[in-house]
């Protein structure tokens, strides 16, 4: 066989595999390592005055709790979550409520009277959407240091598994270079 | 003095649980509105989209976030009926309205026996004397039995 008449399909063949190989990387590297989605950043104003980014926060275990002062079940967990951010909070952890409220009023007298000891901002349907949609509450997201989502709670969650979950992040989310914030 | 202390001490908690009891027996009040005054997300569906019949008004009694995001294609924004303004506004809204006209409320901001702004929202139309109430069952929230079952949906105001 005349070596000359393999070098097209050869050629051919290297060329298509370049091709692949080369989309091939590019899509995964616009993957997430662990495959959970970047959180998507967001300023909102906090009750407490200013404006808050969720990525200042990046580096650490945050906790993101969309709730509502006229929502028991959010009502509930809100001590539970005063503790854990006590628990912690000096190990790389923090809780940011978003309250989802329709104004700031009853949320800074909540805010006041459960001597909550994280950050609550005022949210909206924007950030609702961006999340997936946050139609009905609470509804909590667990993002580890590498700024994605590890997990998502609909409803009230025991608070055994936020635990769990937020000791398991904080010894094994690294935080990452790739930039999603 | 010990004994005034005591007895103060002794009314506090009286007064203490009687308040848990009070918010206990509210937070789970929609579990009150009889099974006869709720329509099911299903048969609302067919309601709204035959093409007989009297449409009813849809009013949605929940968070202006929640409805801005998702809500009832026609279902108009009241308030959350949990509150006093969002009560009356909703009283403003259905003043002119024949008390036969058909009305059907709905929240699903939280789990149904969470829900704090059906109940008041019903007990407020059925005292100012509207006979074809209905009330929309949403067992969890509004996402997930109304939106994720591919049920129509606007957004915005």
């Amino acid at each position: 066989m005349n070596p000359k008449k393999l070098l097209i399909p050869v050629l051919a063949f290297g060329v298509v595999l370049g091709i692949y190989l080369s989309a091939r990387s590019r899509f995964l590297s616009q993957l997430p390592a662990s495959g959970a989605a970047l959180a998507p950043d967001f300023s909102l104003p906090s009750v407490a005055g200013g404006r808050l980014a969720l990525s200042a926060y990046r580096g650490k275990v945050v906790l993101l709790d969309f709730w509502a002062t006229w929502c028991d079940p959010c009502r509930d967990q809100i001590p539970r979550f005063v503790d854990l951010q006590t628990k912690f909070g000096n190990r790389g952890f923090q809780i940011i409520g978003v309250s989802m409220d329709d104004g700031p009023e009853p949320v800074l007298d909540f805010y006041q009277r459960f001597k909550m000891n994280y950050p609550v901002v005022m949210g909206n349907a924007k950030i609702g959407e961006l999340y997936g949609g946050v139609l009905g509450l609470p509804i909590a997201f667990l993002v580890g240091r590498d700024g994605r989502i590890y997990a998502k709670h609909t409803g009230a969650t025991d608070i055994s598994v936020f635990e769990k979950e937020i000791l398991n992040l904080l010894q094994n989310s690294a935080p990452s270079n790739q930039s999603g914030w | 003095m010990n004994g005034v202390l005591n007895h103060g001490k002794r009314v506090f908690a009286w007064g203490t649980a009687a308040g848990m009891l009070v918010s206990t027996v509210l937070a789970y009040q929609a579990n009150l509105i009889p099974a006869s005054r709720l329509i099911q997300p299903d048969e609302l569906v067919k309601v709204l989209q035959s093409s007989q019949g009297e449409k009813p008004v849809v009013i949605q009694v929940g968070s202006h976030v929640l409805y801005t995001q998702a809500h009832i294609p026609g279902s108009e924004y009241i308030g959350p009926a949990s509150s006093d303004s969002g009560l009356q506004q909703l009283r403003k809204r259905v003043e002119s309205l024949p008390r036969n006209r058909s009305i059907v409320l709905y929240c699903g901001c939280c789990p149904w026996s969470h829900c704090p702004n059906v109940k008041p929202a019903d007990d407020a139309l059925e005292a100012l004397g509207f006979t074809r109430v209905k009330i929309l069952y949403i067992a969890n929230n509004f996402g997930a039995d109304w939106v994720d079952k591919g049920y129509p949906v606007a957004k915005g105001d």
